[in-house]
């Protein structure tokens, strides 16, 4: 215990030396950035493999796409081609967050477990900032590339020609929505420093993400409510892909602007109640 | 040789129960993926004027329910789990014992489907409440799912261990494992019933193990089915279970020959 005190009073002392030179949060985030990539760049081959992952997932995607409407001509209103454009930004989505995402949320999860979070924690800058810019897998890339083409193919398809507004309100409204999925998850990983053993997380996020291929107007309320207010996938992935198939309400934005401020607020919260909580290896 | 089975399923079970919000958040992230299926499908047969080739929405939402209990029997060990073994030397003291190494992995993972069992009792009733499924078995429909549930276990569960000792050979084995999952996904039933594919893709199927993983032993509850096919799809289990001994029977030895691990 007496260990712990004087750790405790260390940390302390940090946080007023801290203010004085805490490097900006931009210039960090940019530098490792800068270091994944580097790190990711030795392995060349593995772009040409996740490509060829990606590729199969599409196709196989696809697939079942074409399984669907062999038996009906629009599925709750949405065309085929307009549910091609849904599959295109689910794929995007996916895309990012497998890249800049989830690889941090499941280290944050695991070193919680190992009790190795320490070493976080005693850097000189914000613990969640730090947690969530660590990790980079930039060949995940792929799904993004993959995912573009699609959400190409599906808008030339439609025909309809996307206005410079329609573009410009589909990448805000895409940033928007990673940030509400980033808090979703940093929420999960949070839940780690209560229930300790939670590798699982991530394949309840991966089932529960696979719901954003279709438009969450086809469920029933519960669980579009669900996927709404509990998972956001509807903001991440339903309504910027309303917004480039031109089919985007002013209401949606709204909501899903304020939404995500609560979010945010919420899930910094609980990160640092969790936080509270750590104990760690060595303390 | 049964009591190495028993006394692994027990560690299993005292293990997998001491987490219970980690097999529920698992679950939960399982069950995400047929709920999934069962909108889109019963959405088109809603709009169809009630059901398309013979099945109603209350007939898909029979068959993704037992989906998923067919889904949590076939949880096996993933064949991602051997790089991880290679890499921290579990592997070097599986080789020590005694016995095939692929017996433990068995036996834990079948002692972990009885907590599994217990835990998705509620899970199914809520997913029953919401979509009220018609599910009408005879007895010898159920006798026979039974039994084919363990059959798809079995299957599944030998064929990925071997799949899993390609790491082996090479370590980039993500791309050879998603082609395989994602023949399973379209090949098994397991995203759509197989009656409503094409003829060519119904046999195209016959040649896979997968659809006697998935569609054989969900229909064999949900029907409608023969009694006679009800035989054949247990007899192909059989054979399909006898093929992926002798794969793994060909493969093991080879790839054992070929791991040197670092003062193991």
């Amino acid at each position: 215990m007496a260990a712990r005190g004087a750790t405790l009073q260390l940390g302390g002392r940090l946080t007023v030396s801290r203010s004085a030179h805490r490097p900006g949060s931009v210039r960090l985030t940019a530098t490792f950035m800068r270091v994944g990539i580097m790190n990711e760049m030795q392995y060349r081959i593995n772009f040409f493999l996740q490509l060829l992952q990606s590729l199969l997932n599409v196709g196989t995607a696809l697939i079942v796409l074409a399984v669907v409407f062999s038996k009906t001509n629009d599925l709750d209103g949405w065309t085929r081609p307009q549910l091609l454009a849904v599959m295109g930004v689910f794929t995007l989505v996916g895309g990012i967050i497998r890249t800049f995402i989830q690889p941090n949320m499941e280290r944050t999860v695991n070193e919680v477990r190992e009790g190795k979070l320490d070493f976080a924690l005693t850097k000189p800058a914000d613990a969640q900032l730090l947690i969530s810019i660590r990790d980079v897998r930039f060949w995940q890339l792929t799904d993004v590339l993959v995912g573009l083409v699609v959400l190409t193919v599906a808008l030339v398809q439609l025909e309809s020609i996307t206005q410079w507004q329609d573009l410009l309100a589909f990448v805000v409204l895409l940033f928007s929505g990673l940030i509400s999925i980033y808090c979703f998850w940093l929420m999960l990983a949070s839940a780690s420093f209560w229930l300790v053993r939670i590798n699982e997380v991530q394949e309840l996020f991966d089932g529960l993400f696979r719901a954003g291929q279709y438009p969450v107007g086809i469920y029933p309320g519960w669980l579009r409510y669900g996927l709404t207010f509990v998972v956001p996938l509807a903001f991440a992935i339903t309504v910027p892909s309303e917004a480039v198939t031109g089919q985007l309400a002013w209401q949606s934005v709204v909501v899903m602007i304020g939404f995500t401020a609560v979010l945010l607020v919420l899930s910094r919260w609980c990160w640092k109640r969790g936080l509270r909580r750590y104990g760690g290896a060595s303390a | 040789m049964i009591t190495l089975y028993t006394a692994n399923a027990r560690i299993a079970v005292q293990t997998q129960i001491q987490y219970r919000a980690a097999n529920y958040f698992y679950m939960i992230g399982m069950i995400a993926e047929p709920v999934v299926y069962l909108v889109v499908w019963s959405t088109i047969a809603n709009a169809n004027g009630g059901s398309i080739d013979g099945l109603t929405a209350k007939d898909f939402a029979a068959y993704y329910i037992v989906w998923t209990l067919v889904r949590n029997m076939n949880i096996v060990l993933t064949p991602f789990a051997w790089e991880e073994r290679i890499k921290d030397g579990t592997f070097s003291g599986q080789l020590m014992k005694p016995v095939h190494p692929i017996h433990e992995d068995l036996a834990q993972f079948m002692g972990w489907k009885l907590v599994v069992l217990v835990l998705w009792i509620p899970l199914a009733i809520v997913l029953a409440l919401l979509f009220k499924p018609s599910l009408s078995p005879t007895m010898l429909q159920c006798a026979v799912f039974f039994f084919a549930i363990w059959g798809a276990y079995f299957i599944r569960a030998i064929m990925q261990w071997s799949l899993g000792l390609i790491t082996f050979w090479t370590t980039r084995v993500g791309a050879i494992f998603e082609a395989y999952y994602l023949s399973e996904l379209l090949l098994s039933g397991r995203v759509f019933p197989l009656v409503l594919t094409p003829h060519w893709f119904q046999t195209l199927t016959w040649f896979f193990p997968f659809r006697w993983c998935f569609s054989f032993p969900i229909v064999a509850l949900t029907g409608p089915i023969e009694n006679r096919d009800l035989f054949i799809g247990l007899g192909m289990q059989l054979a399909w279970i006898l093929f992926s001994i002798g794969l793994l029977a060909i493969v093991w030895p080879r790839a054992v020959r070929r791991f040197s691990s670092v003062g193991g």
